[in-house]
């Protein structure tokens, strides 16, 4: 292969649309006789509905329906959970309107279909629900006790399931209770990972179009293929009368990888009335709404020798459902369970978590799901087992982790890491950042008692990425596989279209995947249209999260492009009359060795495209298909490097600086490498600073709109120094790993870290996220 | 209510109800969908234009308020094929990756820089404040600002700078 484009800055083709205000959202779509639906949502977090009165609701102005969750009952199915993560879980039926009781604040209890949006959230106001309150359960550890109120009464209990991992019984690793007792050293902590809200920019839209038998489902999601199984197997409705496209997708963060009640509802009103429905959401109804985040309480239990090697670790998890199970709520603790380990050889380790219900909106997955979680409590520890031993925390990391030698090393989790170099990210990470000259700035400052102090926070991350080899899917009992799907066609003027079954929704899909293309098939980058999101053109697909695109997907376009070159080659040799072995394959051409004769790609798919000459029995055809089931996780990794300034009098938190060393594989297009790390780190030091859903005591969402749940603006974060090294995967032909969860997996515990290092001469070991000015007061005081 | 404003250049005459906010009339009724609703608290800024040459948040506006007034609007900004020097310094800076926000973003970045038109980083982020992005971590936004200030500036006085070594 001749290499041209990948590793090159391209400018990103989506651009275009998108500076120019001519993108395709989903709320900008207009129909002929499109209406509008409207959501009445449950005030109170945990009732029964005793009556719901819609008389002066149905006599409102423009008003085409009223609906209520008695109404849907027989028609509504349950909303789908994929992940069921043991054998005797427990999983509660999810409507998507409520029927008789409401189990979280947000949760949809009537709907109202009219002729504009405005007069339908008119009518709302006219509908009158009689509700019975019962007792809100919103506390995990509360929650679990004997004789707690239940969410979910007909479950009689409010634990969803629990899932083990011990690498005793697994055969991967000694007993984690024998090397405890054992432990020179032992370091217990918890660590509450808040609730946060994935807060991607476009609110979720959905428009529905009922065209006779068939209907066309446009929808604001990461997985519009999931999405048309899920509405066909909810609903009872053919799988091949469905057709779901996502057009431009603003954002989603893992926020976006669901099924949600608003589409299911949207389909159903739409056929009940024959006409093209939309929901929009608002902020609001987004913020209380969508799926959560995180929400987990970790304790922790590390042993290690005096001389700082660790010999075991246990993890007990409570882990928040929210009041139901989502497309894979219970299994995002799962996918962390196999990265506490992380970039260390520990011995014995076992893996714990409960899964809890309570009367919040539901958990999922939110951009790293289940592996910043992991990554915080194992960085956070390293730093408390260097504290401990008076070491120095990058040498406690040092003595522990895998050294580049001894790849490919299997985990205690059982995992392979097929490749890294942690020495090598850490020295570049180190240079950049300085970090012996800022130890000294610190020791000088706390020698001096400065009211301003300044700590150095390190996170050497790894996570599994490349979501995922089908059979590993298997065992975990997911309900789908890993695989993913690309075909290209050979146009036959020589242009070529790919169709991917990844989706897109900011990642510059359309550009990276024309870069590996044009590469593959020696075209002009701009010869290469990417065709994403839509169930029609590309029929097949696993959709986008857990950095899977680039490793999964791409490779799948690879293995396409492999076929039709493969296709191609036996014409060209008829073209040419050779044998198909004489010809070499380069920049687009193929040549008679040794000879200057030869033929373009482009003739080849004219040549096919005629059809007149081609050898026999084959099909006049270059096009090609591939589905690519990875055989391994990709395993980046990179070591970040966070100096805080944290002023004791106030708990006021400055980053001084972060500098990031990232090791992503083989890197297709450095720009949009470049800004998936800034805007992962973005979110990952807002879970270290700013960001919290918080409910009140009736179960309230008090961080209901964006002038309380704080996202971070331009002038609340620093300039990051991002760097590089690259260890290609060995697991893939393009040397790929992924990158749109690093920042975010690795930043949280480099900031927390670099507070508490600040403050730790204080006699401070920990503070709960966010770390607020409040807390980081409290803290020292 | 019987408005008339100047929206990218084209008149528009509409009867809007008083609650209508500018946005909604600039979406639904004149089909600029190149502007967006991000929030409803007027926090994020996805939906900023410029109503006078300066820049508002078409959410915390109503239309009738803005009769008679002259509004550009991301759909308003290329002129003859060329796009705005904001628009091109975006692109060329990777300073969008969903590119939600991305419209606001670039209105409120003209306005920053009529105001200021060679910020600091500082001035640039602080600038930026009213508008969120959940992609991109700002700071090629950041660059993106500062890149087109300096091709906004007239040659001569960039001549100098190079000259200078100010660059």
């Amino acid at each position: 292969m001749t290499t041209t484009e990948i590793g090159k800055p391209r400018r990103r083709k989506e651009d275009a649309r998108l500076i120019t205000g001519r993108t395709r959202w989903t709320d900008n779509i207009t129909l002929p006789g499109l209406v509008h639906m409207a959501i009445l949502r449950s005030p109170v977090a945990h009732a029964r509905i005793t009556a719901i009165d819609t008389t002066a609701a149905r006599a409102k102005s423009g008003v085409l329906a009223v609906l209520t969750g008695a109404d849907l009952a027989a028609e509504q199915g349950s909303l789908p959970c994929a992940w069921a993560i043991t054998p005797d879980m427990k999983t509660p039926a999810h409507p998507s309107i409520a029927v008789d009781t409401v189990n979280y604040a947000g949760e949809a209890v009537a709907i109202v279909v009219a002729r504009t949006s405005a007069e339908a959230h008119d009518a709302l106001e006219a509908i009158d629900v009689d509700y019975e309150d019962l007792p809100v359960v919103l506390d995990m550890e509360l929650a679990i006790a004997d004789d707690a109120p239940l969410v979910h009464e007909s479950l009689g209990t409010n634990k969803n399931a629990l899932w083990v991992f011990d690498s005793a019984e697994a055969g991967t690793g000694g007993n984690v209770d024998e090397a405890i007792a054992a432990g020179e050293v032992v370091i217990e902590r918890k660590y509450r990972q808040q609730r946060l809200i994935p807060a991607f920019m476009e609110p979720r839209s959905v428009v529905c179009d009922p065209t006779g038998e068939q209907c066309t489902l446009w929808s604001a999601t990461q997985v519009p293929h999931i999405l048309r199984l899920m509405l066909a197997l909810t609903l009872g409705v053919p799988e091949h009368k469905i057709r779901v496209i996502a057009p431009d997708v603003g954002g989603g963060f893992g926020g976006k990888l669901q099924v949600t009640p608003e589409e299911m509802l949207v389909f159903l009103v739409a056929r009940r009335l024959g006409k093209p429905v939309k929901h929009t959401e608002t902020r609001s109804e987004s913020l209380a709404t969508g799926h959560h985040g995180r929400d987990q309480i970790q304790r922790l239990t590390l042993s290690a020798t005096r001389d700082g090697v660790i010999t075991g670790l246990k993890v007990d998890l409570l882990a928040d459902m929210g009041a139901y199970l989502s497309l894979v709520t219970p299994g995002i603790p799962i996918l962390g369970a196999f990265m506490y380990n992380a970039i260390y050889k520990i011995p014995a380790y076992r893996f714990s978590c409960t899964n809890v219900f309570t009367n919040k909106v539901m958990t999922d997955a939110y951009r790293g799901a289940g592996r910043p979680e992991a990554t915080f409590a194992i960085e956070r520890l390293m730093d408390e087992l260097a504290a401990e031993l008076g070491m120095d925390p990058m040498a406690v990391r040092e003595k522990n982790w895998i050294t580049h030698e001894e790849f490919p090393f299997t985990t205690v989790c059982g995992l392979t890491y097929d490749s890294g170099n942690y020495e090598a990210a850490t020295a570049k990470a180190k240079q950049l950042f300085d970090y012996d000259g800022l130890r000294r700035e610190q020791l000088e400052r706390r020698e001096r008692g400065d009211a301003v102090q300044l700590g150095i926070g390190i996170s050497t991350f790894t996570e599994m990425c490349g979501l995922a080899p089908s059979r590993v899917l298997g065992s975990l009992s997911y309900g789908a596989g890993g695989w993913e799907h690309a075909a290209i066609r050979m146009l036959p003027s020589g242009k070529v279209e790919v169709v991917t079954g990844s989706s897109p929704h900011g990642q510059g899909h359309e550009t990276a995947w024309s870069q590996i293309v044009a590469d593959q098939l020696g075209v002009p980058f701009e010869d290469v249209e990417v065709l994403h999101g839509d169930t029609q053109s590309s029929h097949k697909g696993m959709d986008t999260y857990g950095s899977r695109s680039l490793t999964v997907g791409a490779i799948a376009v690879v293995k396409a492009t492999d076929k039709v070159v493969a296709k191609a080659r036996r014409v060209a040799a008829h073209m040419l009359e050779c044998s198909e072995d004489d010809l070499d394959f380069a920049g687009g051409r193929f040549t008679v060795r040794g000879t200057d004769r030869g033929t373009g790609i482009g003739d080849v798919a004219l040549a096919v495209f005629a059809a007149h000459d081609l050898p026999d029995g084959m099909e006049p055809s270059l096009d090609s298909e591939a589905t690519f089931d990875p055989e391994n996780f990709s395993f980046p990794h990179g070591t970040h490097l966070c100096a805080t300034e944290v002023d004791t009098e106030t708990g006021r938190v400055a980053i001084r600086s972060y500098v990031c060393v990232d090791d992503v594989g083989t890197v297709v297009n450095p720009l949009i490498v470049e800004g998936q790390v800034h805007g992962g780190l973005a979110q990952g030091i807002a879970q270290a600073l700013f960001e919290e859903a918080v409910h009140d005591e009736n179960g309230t969402l008090t961080t209901g709109t964006f002038a309380d749940y704080l996202l971070p603006s331009a002038a609340d974060l620093p300039s990051f120094v991002t760097d590089r090294t690259e260890t290609p995967s060995t697991t893939n032909p393009l040397g790929v790993k992924g990158v749109g969860e690093a920042g975010t997996i690795a930043s949280t515990p480099a900031v927390v870290n670099a507070i508490v290092d600040a403050v730790r001469h204080l006699g401070v070991n920990d503070i709960e996220m966010p770390c607020t000015p409040f807390r980081v007061w409290s803290a020292i005081q | 209510m019987r408005i008339t404003m100047i929206v990218d250049g084209v008149s528009y005459t509409d009867e809007v109800e008083p609650r209508t906010l500018l946005v909604q009339h600039l979406r639904e009724k004149l089909g600029k969908v190149g502007t967006v609703v991000g929030c409803d608290t007027g926090n994020c800024g996805a939906c900023t234009v410029h109503v006078d040459g300066h820049s508002v948040k078409s959410c915390s506006m109503l239309a009738v308020q803005a009769d008679g007034c002259e509004i550009t609007t991301i759909e308003g900004l290329a002129r003859d094929g060329q796009l705005h020097p904001v628009q091109q310094a975006f692109h060329d800076n990777h300073a969008l990756q969903c590119g939600f926000c991305t419209p606001g973003m670039i209105m409120q970045a003209i306005d920053l820089l009529a105001d200021d038109p060679d910020p600091d980083e500082r001035t640039v982020r602080h600038g930026l404040e009213g508008n969120l992005c959940r992609c991109t971590g700002y700071q090629n936004i950041v660059r993106a600002v500062q890149d087109a200030a300096h091709r906004l500036k007239p040659a001569a006085e960039r001549e100098r700078e190079a000259v200078g070594g100010g660059e």
